[in-house]
């Protein structure tokens, strides 16, 4: 059991990367810096606010989110499944006749259908969020506790395309970041 | 160009919305909150002993016979599941219409909907009589057969619509919310405030790469809720309209049942915002008057619409020629239940009239006193359409009067009980405004848009 829990431990504990941060004013400095980063090459960084900035996916070259597919997938499962389960339980396994209604009713099928489509869609999304967004993780490095509060900032990570310690530091400084340091994250 | 109204008054920082928000969670809450705290887990108390009692007993306790076989507990059913529509209404369709405005309000509705089907979901449970067979609802491979549940019964979609709901609900409420326990997880100065929290918000750090997956998934849970929460309430009026009872057999039930769904549960809304607003006078910068008289305006205008219902059930009653159709209305109206017929229509359609005057809809004395009409009001509808319909049908043999016992007022008293334990404890422990999503909407009204 023990044994168990330092497995899980291991697995959901993030594996942090060290690199340079810097701290921005506002969320309007921070989608500025955001494209200046990229179009100084760098295609790694990330950048920490306490709520979602606008255009930011742009600024930082994101394609779009894949989870609409999550959905989509896991609706169409959800759909069949709901068909499968009725027209199974209600015309094969044990066919009773109601109210003189085919064994297959369709028509009256289709909110279970139409549930089970939302249910199977709605959850699955969650789980592929949480998935893509490598979640959930057991006490991730926190760069600054302010971060989800007030304060905006940038992360250059040290495996991004032609880090130096350096550079991207200066890099940082030139964007007038404030605070600019090494850190884990 | 005509000016945005501010959304958030106070001229706050970021930081003042974190503070603030999070003070209730972080202190002990204020004088108001155990004011309304122990009444309400007084009513939960009452509540567990009545629904032991019935259980222990017997259904015989509530009033239901023959002829009125659905009673209290089906009305009080429908009651919640109703009012929960109104937070799913705010965090999903007003976000896909972007009304920006929702942001102060949503959590709190959102949470009013998890309530309130939780509490809804009790009722048919304790209807059945033998609540611990509640699993033969499901349609689980059994010895018996396996004899499976009847899918063409509108009972057995409700099973599948109430529990979808609840979850759908509860995920999209508590996914909006991973951001914000994050930031408490932040501010925690002791150590088990920094383990529950740091467990409830996984790991959510707010990196864009992150932000960009969830803002996808909050859109996506959205366009999903919508549909949904229609369904729902779709589903509970065929429970009504697909019987052949004059009074339930009728085709308008489903966007009926929706609208006046929408009408209660925007009702309770403006309640409960008007009690946080005066237990609590810190949300009033984020629960602001344009924002209730903006629910005010949905309930006079939902509130039309039943209306509107109300006079064409009628209108068809006659024009269908049916006998048995039209003595149904008639006897709603002029019959041995006049009074609660009355007390809807009252209710429900003359009195929020009154919010045609603008002082009137920004009135909180005048609001919150409509408000618990509605819910009075919306609760006598349901009260109408069950009872009535079944204590005189097809035959004068069939017919009889519904006694209302101690334990039907016990169960309804005590609902509210649990609701608002519930709703207590959620203030207490989460944080009951969407930080993430106020935050972004700060800057609207201000002046200093820097988008334009």
């Amino acid at each position: 059991m023990l044994e168990l829990i330092d497995q899980l431990n291991s697995k959901l504990r993030s594996k942090t990367v060290n690199g340079v941060v810097g701290f921005f004013e506002d969320e309007y400095s921070l989608l500025e810096a955001a494209e200046k980063t990229y179009a100084a090459g760098f295609r790694k960084f990330d950048t920490i606010s306490p709520f979602p900035i606008h255009g930011m996916d742009d600024a930082m070259g994101l394609k779009r989110s894949v989870v609409p597919w999550f959905t989509f997938i896991a609706g169409s499962i959800g759909c069949a499944f709901g068909v499968w389960l009725q027209w199974w339980t209600s015309a094969v396994s044990w066919p009773i006749n109601v109210g003189g209604k085919p064994m297959f009713s369709l028509p009256a099928f289709i909110p279970v259908i139409f549930e089970l489509t939302i249910l199977f869609g709605a959850l699955t999304s969650v789980a592929g969020m949480l998935w893509l967004c490598g979640l959930p993780k057991v006490d991730p490095p926190v760069i600054d506790p302010d971060l989800t509060c007030h304060k905006f900032a940038l992360f250059i990570p040290e495996n991004d395309d032609g880090f130096n310690e350096q550079k991207a530091a200066d890099h940082l400084r030139s964007l007038k970041a404030k605070d600019v340091r090494k850190t884990e994250f | 160009m005509i000016k945005r109204e501010i959304l958030i008054e106070g001229n706050k920082t970021y930081k003042d919305i974190t503070d603030e928000i999070c003070a209730p969670v972080e202190t002990l809450p204020p004088k108001g909150w155990f004011y309304y705290f122990i009444p309400a887990k007084l009513g939960l108390l009452f509540y567990l002993s009545v629904v032991a009692t019935i259980l222990g007993v017997g259904m015989g306790l509530m009033g239901v016979n023959h002829p009125v076989g659905w009673g209290t507990d089906i009305v009080t059913f429908v009651f919640w599941v109703g009012i929960g529509h109104a937070g799913t209404l705010i965090s999903a369709i007003l976000f896909l219409f972007r009304q920006k405005w929702r942001t102060g309000i949503n959590r709190t509705a959102e949470a009013m909907t998890i309530f309130a089907v939780m509490t809804a979901g009790i009722f048919p449970l304790i209807h059945t009589g033998r609540p611990w067979l509640a699993y033969w609802l499901l349609p689980y491979p059994n010895q018996r057969g396996p004899l499976w549940v009847n899918f063409r019964s509108p009972l057995l979609w409700d099973v599948f619509a109430v529990s979808t709901y609840l979850t759908v609900s509860l995920v999209f409420w508590y996914i909006g919310m991973v951001p914000d326990i994050a930031t408490l997880r932040d501010r925690a100065k002791n150590k088990i405030r920094k383990l529950v929290y740091g467990a409830l918000s996984l790991g959510w750090r707010g990196t864009n790469r992150n932000w960009q997956h969830y803002e996808s998934l909050y859109l996506i849970l959205a366009g999903l809720s919508t549909p949904l929460v229609l369904s729902v309430h779709s589903i509970v009026s065929f429970d009504f309209a697909i019987s052949g009872l004059p009074g339930w057999h009728t085709t308008i039930f489903p966007p009926y049942f929706v609208a006046g769904a929408i009408f209660s549960g925007f009702a309770m809304v403006v309640t409960l915002m008007i009690l946080i607003r005066i237990g609590m006078p810190q949300m009033k910068d984020y629960v602001t008057i344009n924002h209730l008289e903006v629910m005010n305006k949905i309930i006079m205008a939902t509130g039309l619409m039943v209306g509107y219902a109300y006079a064409s059930e009628f209108f068809i009653a006659w024009y269908s020629g049916v006998e048995y159709e039209k003595y149904a209305f008639i006897n709603r109206a002029f019959g041995p239940y006049w009074w609660s017929y009355w007390i809807m229509a009252g209710c429900n359609v003359i009195i929020p009239q009154i919010f045609w005057f603008r002082n009137m809809r920004r009135s909180i004395p005048v609001m919150f006193v409509v408000s618990i009409f509605v819910n009075i009001g919306m609760w006598f509808e349901r009260f109408v359409i069950t009872v009535t319909s079944l204590h005189r049908d097809f035959l004068p043999a069939n017919w009889g009067m519904f006694n209302f016992t101690f334990y039907d007022f016990g169960v309804i008293i005590g609902s509210f009980g649990m609701f608002f334990t519930l709703f207590l404890l959620f203030l207490r422990v989460l944080p009951m405004v969407a930080m993430s999503e106020v935050k972004p909407v700060l800057n609207v009204g201000r002046g200093e848009d820097h988008h334009a």
